[in-house]
């Protein structure tokens, strides 16, 4: 049966568009036929990310308004065989998106695909609430910041009373913490969150842990998921969180400062 | 406790544990609201306005809760007036 997924966080600039990326890629590479969807409409970033961003033809809001068929929107990815991409539309009217149109869309994709991946915008309103209205889990971007934590809080409380689930009193949606952007030195010497100070603030499981690293930025520079980056310390933490989310247990890595090398030291080089 | 103490025990505090302390309580308290209905904030502002045209009150001064028992809901409403 289809699975939706939404990554979703409250606070905008946290990593949902990473994360999206990674986790629907990492799921595709384990042989799930998977599509992303980008509900961040007039501010389209996935396509970019992704790295399909000049294949874009027709997007999300054509599809609801009937200008298009899925088929037509939906965009193949060029490195695997099972993922799909469907864009945000630019358009700047913010109703393009309707609650009965996003559910039509929902329902189709449902028949065709193991996972959808629902890319929300940032906020609390419309946009990311259509982003998790229909979803059955959720990946609950947090960095490890006041502000962040905060939000982050907010948007369990609305998954659990706003959503398709909760309205119609089925199970609750399945909620996951994934903490991105950790810097472990900083947690070190007290001057950031741990994870164990996140985890006891929003009590819910945690999917993973994703160290701040300069892979991310490099990956989106080149339009290629940071998960396929298989030596980066950020591709092989999205890879882990990928496995628990399909049931595996891992032990949570790059939680520790890493030990500098000799050479490193002398020259200051940055890791 | 000497006042260096006083100091040496401020230090000890990181500022992560500030964040971690600060964030409890928000939370906390955020998570209260949420459990109420939404109509709670405007019942409660509507009310001070009320009260107002005859005694000057505050708005914290007029509290409203809402209490589930059994299949019954009861608004407790609690209006602290001034000394006079
Ligand atoms: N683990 C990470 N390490 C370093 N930079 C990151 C990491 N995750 C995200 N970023 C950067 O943070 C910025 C916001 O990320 P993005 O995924 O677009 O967030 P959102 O979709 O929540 O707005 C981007 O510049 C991205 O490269
Ligand atoms: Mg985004």
């Amino acid at each position: 049966m289809a699975k939706i997924l939404v990554v979703t966080s409250g606070k905008g600039g946290v990593g949902k568009t990473t994360t999206s990326a990674a986790i629907g890629t990492g799921l595709a590479l384990r042989g799930h036929k998977t599509v992303i969807v980008d509900f961040d409409v007039g501010l389209r970033n996935l396509d970019l990310i992704m790295g399909c961003e000049r294949r874009v033809v027709y997007d999300f809001v054509n599809v609801i308004n009937g200008e298009a068929t899925l088929t037509q929107a939906l965009i193949k990815d060029k490195r695997l065989e099972n993922l799909y991409v469907l864009a945000a539309s630019q358009t700047r009217d913010k109703d393009a998106l309707t609650l009965e149109g996003v559910g039509k869309v929902m329902d189709e994709l449902r028949e065709s695909f193991e996972y959808i991946v629902c890319d929300s915008p940032a906020g609390i309103e419309k946009g990311a609430h259509l982003a998790m209205y229909f979803a059955d889990e959720a990946i609950v971007v947090t960095n490890p910041e006041v502000s962040s934590v905060r939000d982050s809080d907010r948007m369990l409380g609305l998954l659990a009373s706003k959503s398709r689930r909760a309205e119609q009193g089925e199970e609750p949606i399945k909620e996951h913490l994934l903490l991105t952007r950790y810097n472990p030195e900083r947690v070190s010497k007290g001057e950031m969150l741990g994870v164990e100070d996140v985890e006891e603030i929003l009590a819910i499981r945690l999917l993973g842990v994703i160290p701040e690293s300069q892979a991310v930025l490099k990956a989106s520079n080149q339009g290629v998921p940071v998960i396929l980056d298989e030596q980066s310390d950020a591709g092989q933490a999205y890879s882990d969180a990928v496995d628990r989310l399909l049931g595996k247990e891992l032990p949570h890595r790059f939680l520790d400062v890493q030990k500098k090398g000799l050479l490193q030291r002398l020259f200051g080089g940055r890791e | 406790m000497n006042i260096f103490d006083f100091f040496r025990e401020r230090k000890k505090q990181s500022s992560a544990a500030v964040a971690k302390e600060r964030l409890q309580i928000i939370v906390a308290h955020e998570r209260g609201q949420r459990s109420k209905p939404d109509y709670l904030p405007d019942l409660q502002k509507e009310l001070v306005e009320v009260i107002r045209k005859y005694v000057n009150i505050d708005i914290d001064q007029v509290q409203v809760a809402l209490e589930n028992q059994g299949n019954c809901s009861i608004l407790e409403l609690n209006v602290t007036l001034p000394d006079r």
